[in-house]
């Protein structure tokens, strides 16, 4: 267990220091955020909502969390792949999942460049106080979000693999996630039937959880869907894992050559 | 018991071509090959590009899952006991990718040894122990991308010795090196065989296995031709004359009749720069030059010279006879 533990711990920091050296993944984490950040600032200005600017950061934040795991993530395999390293950490002992789902946890860490820059745009740029209702809880739901992204990141990551067509789904699947987990507006707006696909969405409840931090409330309930989305995701991504890894041994599909 | 061993061993791929009418095509790489390697053997695959050594290696290694036939290493089947075996094995590819180029050979090689399961305290003395080995001390901490291809190439080695595997798999490792560097690679093989460990290696470079391995089976179209010592496989050709004509221009055609002609059992044609170098091999005793020159009426030769066969020439005989 321990040792499963420090696998998991040093192969996300190794991944994560790998995505770090990449400036155009970094710059992408940041600028689009702050540019979504900026509107919506401006769009709660002039609806007369001063109160919810913070909403705002946060929201972009968060949608940049998204788009830096569902890129990072869907990628993931193709990228080994083209890097040529797929095939020795397939080689190597540790079933794959342990190999893959530190790479898509360090995608989703990646969104915090995100998170980061919007809260501190918005303090800098436009004197939005940065003021947390529950600190020590906002600092959770943040880490306990992004695991579960991570999580989510195997299941598009290892779908995304095993059904090419599926890739080109990448940037369909950017601005409806935003919209139906209420980084935009308010799931309460939505139709119904849009609820049961919120639902199944961590984003979701991460955003949830989040808001609830900030602007007070139970941050609990979330925190469980997080914890049972996160479980599901695992459950559901070896599957995807497990399949694309004895597909890829039979048709010879690990390297470009 | 043996280290390595295969049986029958056979692996397709199937390919596919045209949009509207979508043919598949079955290539048959490995064609149910049978070879065994001792402990502590350096055993070598030698053959041309496409004869089956990389898919036969990837194999064993569990990259790939065998059409048929089984294999082993230590005792381990390689397709129901895939863990295990990747715990017993070090796979080193030739090449230059592979490595994560944005991180430093060090960052690579303890998140690998993380992978391998090498607790922390062994680590600490095996990771240098290696980049001592394959001659990378002090520039472990340079990233990847800014490594010459050579020591990519060993990196690559040190990377599949981190957990110290008791057998050892070199796929093609001096492909692309300088001589100097591919010299001193052969050193880092040579004493990996020293310390006890069972080695298979593949290339396309005669005089690499000869250096190297104890014994050899030579590989052409997915099939094993010959097993033996370098030593046995020179028997093959100790009846032959070989003959090396350097021709300038020689067209395809001319090279075809060559290959035709009384007595000439094969021919291989090497570019050196402007310059080919036939080598006509045709049994002992046979003294063909003067025809073997009337045949290049009209190109221009250079130097011409009759030779005692060497292992390559075996080889050459081996991967040509059956085409």
């Amino acid at each position: 267990m321990i040792r499963v533990a420090r696998l998991l711990y040093v192969s996300w920091f190794f991944n994560l220091k790998q995505l770090t050296r990449s400036g155009l993944f970094i710059f992408t984490s940041i600028v689009e955020p702050l540019i979504f950040a900026t509107l919506a600032y401006y769009l709660f200005k002039a609806g007369q909502r001063p109160g919810t600017l913070l909403y705002a950061s946060l929201s972009a934040g968060l949608m940049g969390i998204w788009t830096s795991t569902l890129f990072g993530s869907g990628g993931v395999i193709s990228w080994q792949r083209w890097e040529g390293t797929l095939e020795p950490i397939v080689a190597a002992p540790p079933p794959l999942i342990l190999i893959m789902f530190p790479l898509t946890l360090a995608t989703a860490t990646i969104g915090l460049y995100s998170l980061t820059a919007t809260l501190l745009w918005g303090r800098i740029v436009f004197g939005i106080p940065l003021e947390f209702a529950h600190p020590v809880t906002f600092a959770l739901a943040v880490g306990v979000t992004i695991l579960a992204l991570g999580a989510l990141g195997i299941v598009i990551g290892g779908s995304f693999v095993l059904y090419r067509e599926a890739n080109a789904l990448s940037n369909m699947l950017e601005f409806p996630v935003w919209i139906v987990t209420g980084a935009i507006v308010p799931l309460a707006l939505l139709p119904g039937w849009v609820h049961y696909i919120s639902w199944v969405l961590a984003p979701t409840w991460g955003f949830r959880a989040i808001r609830t931090a900030t602007f007070g409330g139970n941050a609990w309930p979330a925190f469980g869907m997080l914890f049972l989305l996160f479980v599901v995701y695992l459950a559901v991504g070896q599957w995807f894992i497990d399949q694309f890894e004895r597909r890829a041994r039979e048709r010879a599909t690990l390297s470009l050559v | 018991m043996a280290a390595i061993e295969a049986e029958k061993l056979r692996r397709t791929y199937k390919s596919t071509s045209g949009f509207a009418r979508r043919r598949t095509k079955t290539i048959e790489a490995v064609r149910g090959i049978d070879f065994e390697v001792g402990e502590g053997e350096l055993f070598g695959l030698l053959g041309p590009n496409g004869a089956g050594k990389t898919t036969t290696i990837k194999m064993l290694v569990t990259l790939l899952i065998p059409t048929s036939g089984t294999a082993r290493v230590l005792g381990l089947d390689v397709v129901r006991d895939a863990r295990a075996v990747r715990r017993k094995i070090g796979y080193v590819f030739g090449g230059e990718r592979g490595a994560y180029d944005r991180l430093s050979g060090l960052d690579n090689l303890r998140y690998f040894a993380e992978l391998y399961g090498v607790p922390p305290k062994v680590q600490k003395r095996r990771i240098p122990e290696l980049l001592e080995l394959v001659g990378l001390t002090g520039r472990e901490k340079d990233r990847v991308e800014g490594y010459s291809r050579g020591m990519k190439q060993r990196l690559h080695i040190a990377r599949g010795l981190l957990h110290d595997p008791p057998v050892v798999v070199l796929d093609e490792p001096t492909i692309g090196l300088d001589p100097v560097g591919a010299r001193e690679l052969r050193h880092t093989v040579a004493e990996l065989a020293r310390s006890g460990k069972t080695v298979l290696l593949t290339t396309h470079y005669m005089y690499e296995a000869d250096a190297l391995c104890n014994r050899i089976a030579v590989i052409a179209q997915g099939e094993i031709v010959a097993t033996g010592t370098p030593a046995d496989l020179k028997s093959i050709v100790a009846d032959r004359t070989v003959v090396e004509i350097e021709a300038f221009g020689a067209p395809e055609e001319t090279i075809r009749r060559l290959r035709e002609a009384p007595g000439v059992t094969s021919v291989a044609v090497e570019d050196r720069e402007q310059a080919q170098v036939l080598v006509v091999q045709s049994p002992h005793g046979l003294e063909l030059t003067q025809e073997l020159l009337g045949y290049l009426d009209g190109v221009r030769v250079g130097r011409v010279a009759a030779r005692e066969p060497t292992l390559e020439d075996a080889y050459v005989s081996l991967v040509t006879d059956g085409r």
